[in-house]
């Protein structure tokens, strides 16, 4: 048999980004022994791109900005299909989180009055982003990374061993999660450096792995996202929710070609930057839907004025939740005023002086003048459409982030689902890391409280079958590089799960993923265990290839347009349709989808919006349910 | 305009290797990154590397380039000659584990050794005040993404492995003046820290490090020499005494 390290923790959190790393504090703080695994090194995961700022209403800017405002945003983006429960939770929770993070020693950018500043953002009523020039999430993450420091020096003082109650396996990968009789067991992965394997004993698990972006070519995510937790999830017995809702940010690079989809912060559009077709006209006053009619200016002077001053006039239609201005811009681009490299043109140089450019988006002028060789302060950026972003993701139960169906599993963070419903508003993100990273290292010390101390072990021969399976592409001779098969997955959704989507590509798409999958049991890689990316591809294919064919079966049965999924033989919104979740659950080898009720809103939080606004997503029978109108 | 490049990789690992020719294609606009992932891909599938954001912003692809200290993702092709041979190695300062990828756990090590911020005890969370001029000198130094491209540089430990153990390097020398200028940090002891526990005496201010950062800290004038200054007056220094009069953290009497 395979030489196997072997440790045992109370929980084990698979992820050490933000939503990771605030649950190992919580846990940790909750008196239980944690370990974070990561697949990269620690401070490099995907938070530490994040840009523009975590939203949270804390009303330093604009003090008219209280939860009730963040939660009906985040509602309204989402197209009203999030959970309210967590949206909820999130609207309240979130200063409390930020302002935590400073305790931990962050240092955000200051109001005159030295409070956070916070700043404007696509579908957000006030400026409400705490941020830190246009590198918010490394501050984050360096934060709580110096956190979980600190709490390590406190335990090497008091029990002479920094590494007693959290320790970090940094390039490891977690491969298959255990479960017995419904509950989990632990999980084993092995280390990317030497090939080895690990396995840990642990009655509780925080999946904390972020997204799925590399299904898709043009994204701004990196290798590391390949849906690991979702499938485990999945694989373990649990379940996933909206996965057929994916964001596609609207301004991605779109040249050089081998940057092409790497993010251009919306804090561009935020502090005033404007999308221009070829013709040079600001195209988005005619993407302006209904539902949003009310809160967007018409001409380009009221949007202008708006900066200065946002209390009598619209906001400018650049700032729509992030869906209307991807679908605007392919339009534009489809009807042939486009750029020479396909995309549009966001300009802020004329917009800004230099000097103001350079210090509120130093990373973007940077990014653009060495990969690009463009001086943002000279010139208009070529931006497009980019995955970004799953809205998608493991079903859980609000308050506690555990799964409904496997005992001792929590999500939090981007593999999380349900917060956003059909749509995610920029900086929403960061701040969900927060409240529900926290709330799944707590929900995770609880439920270990819960079971008393039992102990938890793997049944050996479940680990064995594991290792087997992982050994599998190294073993096999012949057999196809999964860099191609990889490259045909991304085609396949790119092509046919793409930002538009009709059912004939879909069916197609599911043809075409079903004959992946039979291919990639069959790939094989050169060299051995150490290091190499060859193999770690190979493993990674099986989860990519579960969740394509999730968001892909999903996107076939919902039969309307909503938020991050849009069908053109299906183009409008319907209120049935907002009734449904879509749930995937799999035994490993395919996909089922069940549609399940969206929770009903309780009354206190509907009546938040008014009724002329609901009825833009309602039913006849809820309208007519739902009591009178107060005001 | 796509050209075949020349390329000489270090393959191998810490005990033995050597440099390989590959010929490969290159497109416009493209970075020593892509030319990499292009090897991987068609020629040699087990070639390691580490990348994440490909946009600068995580400092994982940390290598030298014809010797130099770089990011990957951030080094254009088109800053060099077509007939030029171009040769990619591992960081020399740490111990190579294979091919491009290096054991940093020496700077991990040394994160850990530094005192966390120590928060105030009279200030309740969302009660921090602080004004954007006060914190703008920490945050300078907050903006490192960890590539430990100036540890590599670093002559003090490029090739001296046996002064490793007493010298944090320039990345940590910043997180000390990082803490020493936070308006809140409830420290006085960052400097003397710095001198006796981090070895800042071995630094001879060469400014390699300043000039190898892709953040473009400004690690030896803003942070090191201040660092290593005796005794700080607050009179001296115009920027902190505007912040200071607002809440004066008490300033340490240099001894050292
Ligand atoms: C360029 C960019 C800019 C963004 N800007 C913003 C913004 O301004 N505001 C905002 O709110 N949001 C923003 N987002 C979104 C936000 O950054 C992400 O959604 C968020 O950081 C995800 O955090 P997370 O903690 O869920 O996961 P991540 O930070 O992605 O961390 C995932 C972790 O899981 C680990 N992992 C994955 N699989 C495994 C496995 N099998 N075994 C072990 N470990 C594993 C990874 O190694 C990593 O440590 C941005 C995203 C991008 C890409
Ligand atoms: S200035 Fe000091 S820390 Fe920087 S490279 Fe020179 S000796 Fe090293
Ligand atoms: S200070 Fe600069 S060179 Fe050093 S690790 Fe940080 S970003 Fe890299
Ligand atoms: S890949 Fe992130 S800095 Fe190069």
């Amino acid at each position: 048999m395979t030489q196997i390290e072997r440790h045992s923790f109370d929980v084990v959190v698979m992820g050490a980004g933000g939503a990771g790393l605030r649950a190992a504090i919580e846990a940790r703080m909750m008196g239980k022994s944690v370990a974070i695994v990561t697949k990269s090194l620690l401070g490099k995961a995907h938070t530490v791109m994040a840009e523009g700022g975590a939203a949270a209403a804390m009303g330093n800017v604009n003090s008219k900005d209280n939860w009730q405002v963040h939660f009906v945003d985040t509602m309204r983006g989402g197209k009203f299909l999030n959970n309210y429960r967590m949206a909820e939770l999130h609207a309240k929770e979130s200063p409390d989180r930020v302002w935590e993070l400073e305790t931990y020693g962050a240092l955000f950018d200051r109001t005159k009055d030295g409070k956070i500043s916070q700043r404007n953002f696509g579908g957000h009523e006030y400026p409400r982003l705490a941020h830190v020039g246009d590198r918010t999430g490394l501050e984050l993450i360096r934060t709580m990374q110096q956190k979980i420091i600190s709490l390590q020096q406190d335990d090497e003082r008091e029990f002479g061993d920094g590494e007693k109650f959290i320790k970090v396996f940094a390039e490891c990968s977690v491969q298959e999660i255990f479960t017995k009789d419904g509950a989990v067991t632990g999980c084993m992965g092995y280390f990317r450096e030497t090939g080895d394997f690990i396995a840990f004993d642990t009655a509780a698990i925080v999946l904390a792995t972020g997204g799925i972006g590399k299904a898709y070519r043009v994204t701004s995510n990196s290798w590391e996202y390949t849906g690991d937790g979702h499938a485990l999830a999945m694989r373990a017995g649990g379940s996933l929710v909206n996965m057929e809702f994916l964001q596609f940010h609207p301004t991605g690079m779109v040249w050089p070609p081998s940057v092409k989809g790497i993010l251009v912060t919306e804090s561009v559009r935020g502090d005033g930057g404007v999308l221009k077709n070829s013709e040079g006209k600001r195209f988005m006053f005619d993407y302006v839907p209904d539902v949003f009619r009310k809160q967007y200016a018409e001409t380009e002077e009221e949007a202008d004025r708006w900066y200065t001053d946002a209390d009598n006039n619209r906001r400018p239609p650049e700032l729509l939740p992030r869906d209307e201005v991807a679908r605007a811009i392919n339009s534009e681009v489809k009807a042939g005023r486009g750029t020479p490299n396909g995309g549009v043109y966001l300009d802020i140089a004329s917009r800004l002086p230099a000097e103001q450019i350079l210090k509120r988006l130093p990373s973007m002028y940077h990014q653009f003048k060495e990969l690009a060789d463009v001086d943002i302060t000279k010139e208009a950026m070529e931006v497009g459409p980019t995955c970004h972003y799953v809205m998608g993701g493991v079903e859980t139960i609000p308050d506690t982030c555990a799964s409904p169906y496997v005992k001792g599993l929590f999500a939090a963070g981007e593999v999380g689902g349900g917060m956003h419903g059909s749509n995610r508003l920029g900086g929403n993100s960061l701040s969900d890391l927060l409240v529900f990273g926290r709330r799944a290292g707590l929900g995770a010390a609880e439920y270990l409280d819960s079971r008393g101390g039992a102990a938890v072990a793997i049944d050996e021969a479940d680990l064995q079958a594991a290792v087997d399976a992982a050994l599998a592409p190294l073993n096999a001779t012949d057999g196809e590089n999964p860099y191609t098969i990889h490259h045909d997955l991304q085609t396949v959704m790119g092509d046919l799960v793409g930002i538009i989507r009709n059912a004939d590509e879909v069916k197609d798409a599911i043809v075409k993923l079903d004959a992946l999958k039979a291919r990639a049991k069959n790939v094989s890689v050169a060299g051995d265990r150490v290091f190499n990316p060859g193999w770690h591809l190979a493993l990674d294919l099986t989860n990519l290839l579960l969740i394509s064919e999730s968001v892909a079966k999903a996107a076939l049965i919902r039969e309307e347009s909503r938020g991050g999924h849009t069908r053109d033989d299906f183009p409008t919104m319907d209120p049935k349709w907002r009734q449904v979740n879509l749930i995937c659950k799999s035994d490993g080898t395919a996909v089922e989808v069940t549609q399940q009720p969206v929770p009903t809103i309780p009354t206190e939080l509907l009546s938040l919006f008014d009724r002329a606004e609901l009825k833009k997503y309602m039913t006849e029978e809820e309208l007519t349910a739902l009591p009178e109108e107060k005001n | 305009m796509g050209y075949k490049a020349k390329f000489r990789v270090y393959r191998g690992d810490g005990e033995q290797g050597g440099l390989e020719n590959y010929e490969v294609d290159v497109n416009e606009g493209e970075v020593v990154l892509d030319i990499i992932h292009r090897l991987q891909a068609t020629q040699t599938p087990d070639l390691a590397v580490r990348w994440n954001c490909k946009a600068g912003k995580c400092g994982s692809c940390s290598a030298e380039v014809n010797g130099k200290p770089r990011l990957l993702c951030m080094t254009r092709m088109s800053t060099f000659d077509e007939n030029e041979t171009i040769t990619v190695t591992p960081m020399r300062a740490f111990p190579v584990i294979r091919d491009l990828v290096t054991n940093v756990s020496f700077n991990y090590t040394k994160a850990r050794q530094i005192p966390a911020f120590a928060p105030p005890t009279d200030i309740k969370a969302g009660d921090y005040r602080m004004q954007q001029i006060d914190v703008e000198r920490s945050q300078e130094f907050r903006k490192c993404i960890e590539c430990f491209l100036c540890q590599d540089t670093c002559h003090v430990v490029r090739d001296h492995e046996e002064n490793k153990e007493s010298f944090a390097g320039p990345r940590f020398f910043i997180r000390a003046a990082e803490l020493d200028m936070h308006p809140l940090d409830a420290r006085t002891d960052r400097k003397s820290f710095a001198k006796a526990e981090q070895g800042l005496g071995m630094c001879n201010i060469t400014k390699c490090c300043t000039d190898v950062c892709p953040e473009h800290i400004k690690i030896t004038d803003n942070a090191i020499i201040p660092m290593k200054e005796r005794v700080v007056d607050t009179k001296y220094d115009p920027v902190v005494f505007i912040g200071k009069i607002l809440r004066r953290k008490p300033r340490e009497t240099g001894k050292i």
